[in-house]
């Protein structure tokens, strides 16, 4: 497939990474922020072919991972308003709040259909103009503008019933907050490359500008890393760090415009609660048209939060430990008895440490047998 | 009549034996089923083998029609394919339906129809059977429930607690294509794909797989949970490890290109038409030669092999020469894409 | 995650167009990249096509990597 089977071609790849092995001379951390990157990392086992001077962490972009249980109780309530349908993305039907899931709900009775687009969602709409379609708005500005588009249209087509409980994020607020704690020492970035299709390149400017810290905006296929990682070098070698963009072919500087536009005229920005980071001013975007807000629309009450004993996802997503420093990480804590988002969600680093194995499978002891021992338990 | 079905059509009384004659009878007609007795009996005389297997599954896929087969033809294929996988020779298929209140007698002919066509292909007999029906909204359209027997030949000796280090490990040709047919058909997925399910009876390959070599040692078809799944629970009932090379796996680009859309790894997506087969690495050019003259093995290749470190384990070579841990699927296979 | 994947425009009817990857169509909505055209690639994210792939970009990103190892190899 064209655009793809290029970008996983292992000539490249060999040679960005002899590329990497000859320049890198500092040790360096580099950190992927988003989760689909810490996918690729450990799919193609990329760790395995950079050398030792260059240390991996894996950053807090998955949005499912980062959503607060408050938010997450929020929309599992809504799934069990009488009259609603909820729809979602799938990533998000596993993933438990503070006493239930959404898939817990739905085996209760409520009434959750699985989208892939809001377009979907929009269509349930117009299929059940007597109940109300309330999409779970989850994720950063890549889909932030989908969902925006679906509010204008069903504005447009007087589709009343079709509501967004909107818990989007930001991604450039968090990487303010991330690095400006000082809590991880980070001299690279490897950013989000479909976030940055529609916010373009240069809201990373602050990074190399105030924090000396490198940037390189990369896609998701492995010679697309092994770039960004190599373009990082190469900056970083010279004491020159900058904003490079190692995906040209969908991101450009001044991102998509028009997208931008529409989640200009759709959302707010407002404060957003990110789990193990805290309350960060303006990281959230909220509806401006309260006709299409779910949350005014409805009076939830989700009862109290808890957040589960033990579970140091808070930590791991702002890459100060790792699932490995855990207690519960295989012990308890599996993709099929998750205690914490980072193990359910596909993307969450935890997840990915247990479907791949850390740094390369022969590390470490066979994964499948703590599973089930938990299920005979 | 009407054409579709009714309550009564369950109540055991003279509807529903005209559902059974109008329908069944003549689409699986042989004479243990003429019989019309509550078991079919059977003698094993001429059978080439002392040891009987056993097996049964339901079957409930939604939509019960896809690109590629029905709910029938999988009642029957997914049957006759877990006896093949025992090395046996399936016989007799017994088949139970449960029908919703309202469905459309036209679409119970079709699938019947399709089942006696499975049946032909794979060389066995639907014997015995049943019928139920329930209140619309308590099925969906129609379950059906297929169980079966064969013999084993003497000599063959399949399980999967059977693998060595260094056997082979082979598998029949692409994968995910059943499952990626039946996803394109469901609702808020909508796709459309040049795929077809892969769906096909295997007692045919595996005789031929036998006669190439007895030194076939597992043999699994791997359906839901995909390969992935299915390669776990051989390592972990041989107490072997196993490695796979990502490149020499199979994949059609329509599969894969739903994959990618989908955030899916083809790995855990369902088949039902292909064969994993553990083979003593001696034997494997015999055996893989023998899958090639096979219609349903045309693709067949060498994935990897048994090795004894990492008991327990699937590990892949990727593409780019590293390795990764291969895990078994973890719950329902979700879309994942935000 | 943000998944998003090139897939080749075919057909285009107002905003909507249709895609194709490897052999796989769907629908496509072009309301964030209306300047797409029929042969374009987009990058398809949740239904919506949300960046138009740059060719040329690409190609000289080939090139970008192909002069990092020719360098290397200089060395």
């Amino acid at each position: 497939m064209r655009f793809i089977d290029e970008y996983r071609d292992s000539e490249l790849a060999r040679g960005l990474v002899e590329h990497i092995h000859r320049r890198s001379k500092r040790s360096l951390r580099l950190m992927e922020f988003c989760g689909g990157h810490t996918v690729t990392i450990f799919r193609y086992g990329l760790r395995q072919l950079l050398p030792p001077t260059l240390q991996m962490l894996s950053g807090p972009g998955c949005p499912v991972c980062v959503t607060a249980n408050a938010d997450l109780d929020k929309i599992i309530a809504l799934a069990r308003t009488p009259g609603v349908i909820l729809a979602t993305f799938g990533d998000l039907l596993k993933v438990p709040g503070s006493t239930s899931s959404l898939q817990q709900a739905r085996a209760e009775g409520g009434d959750v259909r699985i989208v892939y687009s809001t377009l979907d969602a929009l269509l349930l709409a117009r299929e059940n103009p007597d109940r109300a379609v309330v999409f779970a708005g989850i994720g950063f500005e890549t889909t932030a503008p989908t969902v925006a588009a679906s509010v204008l249209q069903a504005k447009k087509e007087g589709i009343d019933n079709y509501k967004v409980i909107s818990v989007h994020k930001t991604t450039p607020p968090v990487l303010r907050a991330l690095v400006g704690s000082g809590e991880v020492r980070v001299d690279g970035l490897i950013c989000p490359g479909h976030v940055s299709a529609i916010i373009g390149s240069r809201p990373y400017a602050f990074l190399p500008r105030e924090y000396g810290i490198g940037c390189a905006v990369a896609g998701f296929e492995p010679v697309d890393i092994l770039q960004a990682v190599a373009m990082l070098v190469d900056q970083l070698e010279a004491g020159e760090p900058r904003v490079d963009i190692a995906y040209r072919r969908g991101v450009r500087p001044e991102g998509n415009t028009i997208a931008l536009g529409m989640i200009e005229e759709v959302f707010a920005p407002g404060p957003a609660d990110w789990r193990g980071i805290g309350v960060i001013p303006d990281s959230g975007l909220r509806l401006r048209d309260e006709r299409f807000d779910a949350e005014r629309a409805f009076a939830i009450e989700p009862g109290p939060t808890r957040e589960p004993a033990g579970c140091i996802c808070g930590d791991i997503l702002r890459a100060v430990k790792t699932p490995l420093d855990c207690r519960l990480f295989r012990r308890v804590c599996t993709p099929e008895y998750p205690v914490g988002p980072c193990m359910v969600s596909s993307e969450g680093t935890c997840a990915t440490y247990y479907h791949y194995g850390q740094d390369g499978p022969e590390a470490e002891e066979p994964c499948g047998q703590p599973a089930r021992g938990a299920a005979d338990e | 009549m009407s054409d579709t079905v009714l309550l009564a059509h369950g109540s055991g009384g003279r509807l529903s034996h005209d559902l059974v004659r109008r329908y069944f009878c003549p689409a699986f007609d042989n004479p243990l089923l003429a019989e019309m007795n509550d078991a079919a009996t059977f003698a094993l005389s001429g059978a080439d083998g002392d040891r009987l297997a056993f097996t049964t599954d339901s079957y409930v896929v939604s939509p019960i029609f896809f690109p590629g087969g029905d709910i029938g033809h999988l009642a029957v294929c997914g049957t006759v394919n877990d006896l093949a996988t025992s090395g046996a020779r399936p016989l007799y298929l017994s088949a139970a339906f449960v029908l919703e209140e309202g469905l459309p007698l036209a679409d119970l002919e079709r699938v019947v129809q399709s089942m006696r066509r499975s049946a032909e292909d794979a060389g066995v007999s639907i014997v015995t059977g049943d019928t139920k029906v329930v209140h619309r909204g308590a099925a969906d359209r129609l379950f059906i429930t297929t169980a079966g027997v064969g013999v084993i030949p003497a000599g063959v000796y399949i399980g999967g607690s059977n693998a060595r280090p260094g056997d082979a490990i082979i598998l029949s040709g692409t994968i995910g294509d059943h499952g990626i047919a039946v996803l394109s058909q469901r609702e808020g997925l909508s796709f459309s794909s040049p795929v077809v399910s892969d769906c096909a009876p295997l007692n045919g390959l595996v005789s031929a797989m036998l006669e190439a070599s007895v030194d076939v040692r597992v043999l699994r078809d791997p359906t839901r949970g995909g390969l992935a799944t299915t390669l776990n629970e051989i390592a972990a009932q041989s107490g072997v490890g196993i490695i796979i090379e990502e490149a020499a796996i199979p994949v059609s680009d329509g599969v894969r290109g739903a994959c990618e859309m989908l955030g899916f790894d083809p790995l855990y997506i369902a088949n039902e038409g292909k064969m994993v087969a553990i083979v003593a690495a001696e034997a494997a050019e015999a055996v893989l030669s023998s899958m090639h003259d096979h219609p349903y093995g045309k693709q067949a290749s060498i994935i990897g092999r048994v090795r004894a470190e990492h008991p327990g384990r699937v590990v892949m070579k990727t593409r780019l020469g590293t390795s990764r841990i291969v895990d078994m699927l973890s719950g329902e296979l979700l879309p994942r894409i935000c | 995650m943000c998944l998003a994947i090139p897939a080749k425009i075919t057909a285009i009817e107002g905003t909507e167009a249709t895609v194709d990857i490897g052999g796989v169509t769907r629908s496509t909505s072009l309301v964030l990249t209306p300047e797409a055209k029929v042969g374009d690639y987009v990058l398809m994210h949740t239904g919506y096509a949300i960046s138009v792939v740059d060719e040329d970009e690409a190609k000289e990103t080939m090139r970008i990597i192909e002069e990092m190892m020719a360098l290397d190899e200089a060395r």
